[in-house]
C-alpha cells in the first residue's frame, strides 16, 4: 500500500477487520509483525522518534487530560512535540477549532464536540505532515460532526496527508480522494472516490465485505 | 533531553494531583492511620516496639506507596491519554522516569508528614545520623518507585490492573524491603557503619538494576 502526500485516504471495513491495528501501525505506534512500513522513502523503524514529529492522531479518544484546562493540556503537549513559540502557536490553534474562549476552562466541562474539536487543535499543534484520524465521528452529534468536517476539509485543502479509518462510509467518501476496503487483515479493494455515489459504494461495500458497516 | 520531556510529564502529573488531591489525599489518610493503628497496638516503651520501629515505617511507606502507583497509569488510562504520549517524539522511557519522578515526590511528602508523626507517637530519638537516615529512605523509596513504576505500567492494561499490581510488585520487592528495614533499623539505632553500607550497597544495586531495565524495555511494556 502506497499513500501519496497530501492524499486523504479512508479505511472501511467491518469489526475486526484490522482497521484501527493498520493505522496503529502506519502511526508506528505497534511494530508490524511482518512488513516495513516506510515515511519520506525511509524505514520507520530507523528514525521512529524523528518521523513521530510529523505524525498528529485524532481518535474517539481526546488524549486529553479532564482535569486541566484547554491551554494547559496544549502547553504540555507543545512541550513534548518542542513547538517553537508556543503560546502563540496555541492562539492559533484554538482560533482554528473555534475554542479560543475557553482556554482556561477544564476539558472536563466541555461537551463531547468541544473536547472533539481540542482534540483536533492537540493533533495540528506541532503542524504535522501526516494526520491520522480513528473513527474521529464516534459520540459526535450532528452539529459536531460539520464542524469535524470543516476542519478535516480544511486541513487536506493544506497538502497534509491524511489517513483515516471510519465506520461512516458517507462521510469517508465525501472527503477523502480513495477509499480503501479491509477485511480480515487485508485490502480486498481500493477505488477513487471521484464520481463515486453512497449508493453505488454501499454495493461495492457488500460484494466485498457481505454487508453495510454502518 | 529524556530527563527534560520526563521532566514535562512529572510537571503535568503534580498539575493534575494539585487539582483532585485524590491521590495525595488517600496515601496520606492511609500512613497517618498506620501510625495511629501501630501506636495503639504497640506498647511505645517495650524494647520489642524499638525493635519492630523499621519495619513499622516501612509498612506505611509501601502500602501508601501501592496507592499512589496504581494512579500512576489510571490517568493516562482514560480517553487513551498513554496513546498521546506513545505517539508524542520522545524517547518511551522518558514517560517511565517522568512517572518515577512522580511516585518518588509523591511518597517523599508522604514520608515527611508520616516519620516526625512515628517519632512523636513511639517517643523515638535517632540515634545515628540523619542524613544517613535520609538517604536510606531515598534509596528505599527510589527502588520502590522504579520497579513499581515498571510493573505499574505492565499491570495498567489489565482489568484487575489495581489488584494484580501488589501480587506481582511485592515479591520483586522483597529485597529492596529488607534492606531498608536492616538499614532503617540500624540508622535509627546508631548500629555499625559498616554493616549499613553493606544494606546501602544493596539498595544502591537495585535502584541501578530496575533503572536501567526499564530503560530497555519499557518501550515494549508499552507496546503490550
Amino acid at each position: 500500500m502506497e499513500i501519496g502526500q497530501g492524499e486523504f485516504v479512508t479505511v472501511l471495513g467491518p469489526n475486526g477487520a484490522g482497521k484501527t491495528t493498520l493505522l496503529k501501525t502506519l502511526a508506528l505506534v505497534i511494530k508490524p509483525s511482518q512488513g516495513k512500513v516506510y515515511l519520506d522513502g525511509k524505514d520507520a523503524k530507523d528514525a521512529e522518534i524523528t518521523l513521530r514529529q510529523k505524525m498528529g492522531m485524532i481518535s474517539h479518544n481526546t488524549f486529553l487530560y479532564d482535569s486541566l484546562s484547554a491551554y494547559e493540556n496544549l502547553t504540555f503537549y507543545g512541550k513534548l512535540y518542542q513547538v517553537p513559540d508556543l503560546p502563540k502557536r496555541i492562539d492559533e490553534v484554538l482560533k482554528e477549532v473555534g475554542l479560543q474562549y475557553v482556554l482556561h476552562d477544564p476539558v472536563r466541562t466541555f461537551s463531547r464536540g468541544m473536547q472533539q474539536r481540542l482534540s483536533i487543535a492537540r493533533a495540528i499543534l506541532h503542524d504535522p505532515a501526516i494526520l491520522f484520524f480513528d473513527e474521529p465521528y464516534t459520540g459526535l452529534d450532528q452539529h459536531a460532526i460539520d464542524i469535524l468536517n470543516g476542519v478535516l476539509a480544511r486541513l487536506a485543502s493544506h497538502n497534509r496527508t491524511i489517513f483515516m479509518v471510519t465506520h461512516n462510509y458517507e462521510q469517508g467518501l465525501e472527503l477523502s480522494h480513495r477509499v480503501l476496503i479491509l477485511n480480515k487483515g487485508r485490502i480486498v479493494y481500493e477505488t477513487k472516490t471521484d464520481g463515486l455515489n453512497p449508493s453505488q459504494f454501499k454495493a461495492l461495500y457488500r460484494q466485498h465485505v457481505g454487508g453495510m458497516s454502518s | 533531553m529524556i530527563f527534560r520531556q520526563a521532566w514535562h510529564i512529572f510537571w503535568k502529573d503534580l498539575l493534575m494531583e494539585w487539582r483532585s488531591k485524590q491521590t495525595i489525599s488517600s496515601m496520606l489518610i492511609f500512613a497517618i492511620m498506620v501510625v495511629v493503628v501501630f501506636a495503639f497496638a504497640f506498647q511505645p516503651t517495650r524494647e520489642l516496639t524499638k525493635a519492630v520501629f523499621p519495619g513499622m515505617v516501612w509498612v506505611a511507606f509501601v502500602f501508601s506507596g501501592i496507592l499512589g502507583l496504581n494512579r500512576a497509569f489510571v490517568s493516562e488510562k482514560q480517553q487513551d491519554c498513554l496513546m498521546g504520549l506513545i505517539m508524542a517524539p520522545l524517547d518511551r522511557s522518558s514517560i517511565y522516569f517522568g512517572k518515577v519522578l512522580g511516585t518518588v515526590f509523591l511518597m517523599g511528602f508522604i514520608e515527611l508528614v508520616a516519620l516526625p508523626l512515628f517519632f512523636i507517637f513511639f517517643d523515638y530519638r535517632v540515634q545515628g545520623s540523619l542524613l544517613l537516615l535520609v538517604l536510606v529512605i531515598f534509596l528505599g523509596t527510589l527502588g520502590f518507585a522504579t520497579v513499581g513504576t515498571f510493573l505499574a505500567a505492565l499491570a495498567a492494561n489489565a482489568r484487575s490492573s489495581e489488584l494484580l499490581l501488589p501480587l506481582i510488585l511485592f515479591p520483586i520487592l522483597v529485597p529492596v524491603l529488607i534492606a531498608s528495614v536492616k538499614a532503617t533499623g540500624i540508622v535509627l539505632t546508631g548500629g555499625e557503619i559498616k554493616e549499613l553500607m553493606s544494606w546501602i550497597r544493596v539498595l544502591g544495586v537495585y535502584d541501578l538494576i530496575f533503572m536501567i531495565v526499564p530503560f530497555l524495555l519499557f518501550e515494549y511494556v508499552l507496546e503490550v
